[in-house]
């Protein structure tokens, strides 16, 4: 999903530049504020391990295989602001030490995944995990934020790219979803085993970051949901009503055979074709409902992976 | 066969190009970057002098071309991608130029970085930044992740080593398992280690 240079233009990745960066300097100024010298030298650490996480594969359906974003689960461990500097460090290092993403393409890359992922996603989380979270709760909302935050981030680029005006839309959007609904299901579950793992081995790690968060008030929160619906606003909008596209195509085959006009907004009404509303209507259902039924899955996942423990300890304790 | 991918071939004979300061490398490479990107495709000119000129500061630098060029093809599959996606929209035409505008303006642009990478140790980058008035906070963590990113790949190799020379069998449940505990344990030694990274620093009379 890094999307590499010469592919957005540069009003795109001005404008998505300027957003991380002001992203990127509350997230610091957050950091700076209430991180102790301590876990200093972990942000560092933690961006190695991702790094190095996100070079783990697993397999997607069909023979291919995906690899972690880990937004959501560095967020659930250190907290949502130092995960956006933890993957802003990643997104540089592998922008500048390995060509993984463009130089200008930086500050989309770290909107996709920064900002809209692994802030959003971390949105989703507290969402999902109440005020209050207990444990298996906390997976679910981990689970499911976790796939929001590889689906976001693709919608983000998908946006962006027809933005570009490089991918149509009718065509990246449907395309970068579908696959990273797909994805985003190995994200969610690695995700949440991985917090489980880290739960039972050294639970003081997740700990210590906890009650910060849970104190917080919501300003934050309101904060970073302004940000996601401005990037939304910005990049989306433009292109969820009139789908341009597709209108094209119908037009050609109408035998309207005019050169294409980036915005076709006020005649779409017009044109009466019923196909293209049908087809809208299936994505947006067809989205919904992956939606819902992976939701349904985090739960269960969350109620089949904590059972186990609050069962097991007591008869370890009583051998 | 990871260690190929990320490697850099840094020469030890410090060539014109490697002993630049990297300050200028930067600047030139953010330059060339940006103009090919914003530059319309009818200004051929550009393309080829800018192209040129990265090759040949490549042969100045002594790097081998062909790891250069294998470098650019590793990292195309999502140039390869959005070639597909377009090719199956007949009827759009992208105000980039189409499927080579998209191929030539990312080839140049990953070339410029590849050579960078190649020429400039990451040390000197962030000496530039921290000059740069970058957030020191920023620039510790790049710091220090980039000294502990080649001995958390050694040690993500070593648990998936031990973990595949203990477990048999291939239960799709176990495998999904087994890639979550790694991720875990990886984190968990990772900040093990940021603890220990903490008490030398001390030790060493930081703050």
């Amino acid at each position: 999903m890094h999307i590499p240079d010469g592919f957005i233009d540069g009003k795109t990745a001005v404008t998505a530049a300027a957003i991380s960066a002001v992203g990127l300097a509350l997230a610091l100024r957050q950091v700076r504020k209430e991180l102790p010298p301590r876990r200093m030298p972990l942000l560092g650490l933690a961006a190695a391990f991702l790094f190095a996480a996100q070079l783990v594969n697993f397999p997607v359906a069909g023979g291919t295989s995906g690899h972690l974003m880990g937004g959501v689960l560095v967020a659930a461990l250190l907290g949502p602001s130092a995960a956006v500097v933890v993957l802003a460090a990643v997104l540089i290092v592998q922008c500048f030490l390995f060509a993984d993403g463009g130089v200008l393409a930086l500050g989309a890359n770290l909107f996709n995944m920064g900002l809209l992922g692994t802030g959003g996603g971390y949105l989703i989380y507290r969402l999902v995990s109440g005020r209050t979270p207990s444990l298996r709760s906390r997976v679910t909302g981990i689970a499911f934020g976790g796939w929001c935050s590889v689906v976001m981030a693709a919608i983000g680029c998908a946006g962006q790219l027809a933005w570009s005006h490089t991918v149509a839309w009718s065509a990246g959007f449907p395309m970068m979803a579908s696959v990273h609904m797909l994805i985003g299901v190995g994200e969610g579950l690695i995700s949440a085993l991985a917090f489980l793992a880290i739960q039972r081995t050294r639970p003081d790690l997740i700990a210590d970051g906890q009650p910060a968060l849970a104190s917080r008030p919501r300003l934050e929160l309101l904060g970073l949901g302004l940000l996601i619906a401005l990037g939304l606003a910005v990049f989306v909008a433009p292109f969820a009503c009139p789908w341009p596209d597709g209108l094209e195509v119908v037009a050609m085959k109408l035998g309207f055979d005019r050169p294409p006009e980036p915005v076709l907004a006020a005649p779409a009404s017009d044109y009466h074709v019923p196909g293209i509303h049908s087809a809208v209507a299936a994505t947006a259902l067809a989205g919904a409902l992956g939606t819902l039924v992976v939701f349904a899955l985090a739960l269960v996942l969350g109620r089949m992976l904590v059972r186990k423990v609050p069962v097991k300890l007591p008869k370890d304790s009583s051998c | 066969m990871l260690k190929d991918w990320l490697g850099h071939q840094h020469s030890r004979s410090a060539s014109l190009v490697h002993r630049a300061p990297a300050a200028v490398k930067l600047t030139l490479a953010l330059t060339i970057i940006m103009g090919t990107v914003v530059v319309p495709l009818s200004w051929r000119v550009w393309f080829v002098v800018a192209a040129s000129c990265l090759v040949l500061t490549a042969m100045l630098a002594r790097l081998s071309l062909l790891f250069l060029f294998k470098r650019l093809l590793v990292l195309s599959p999502f140039v390869l991608g959005v070639l597909l996606v377009n090719a199956f929209q007949p009827t759009f035409h992208g105000a980039r130029g189409g499927g080579p505008g998209l191929v030539v303006r990312s080839a140049i642009c990953l070339f410029a970085v590849v050579l960078l990478s190649n020429t400039t140790p990451f040390g000197q980058v962030l000496a530039v930044l921290r000059r740069a008035r970058v957030p020191v906070l920023l620039v510790t963590t790049l710091a220090l992740m980039h000294r502990y990113l080649y001995v958390l790949l050694d040690e993500s190799e070593r648990l998936r080593r031990a973990r595949a020379s203990r477990t048999f069998g291939r239960r799709r449940r176990a495998r999904w398992q087994v890639l979550g505990t790694v991720v875990g344990q990886l984190f968990v030694r990772a900040s093990e280690r940021a603890e220990r990274i903490y008490a030398a620093m001390c030790a060493r009379g930081w703050k």
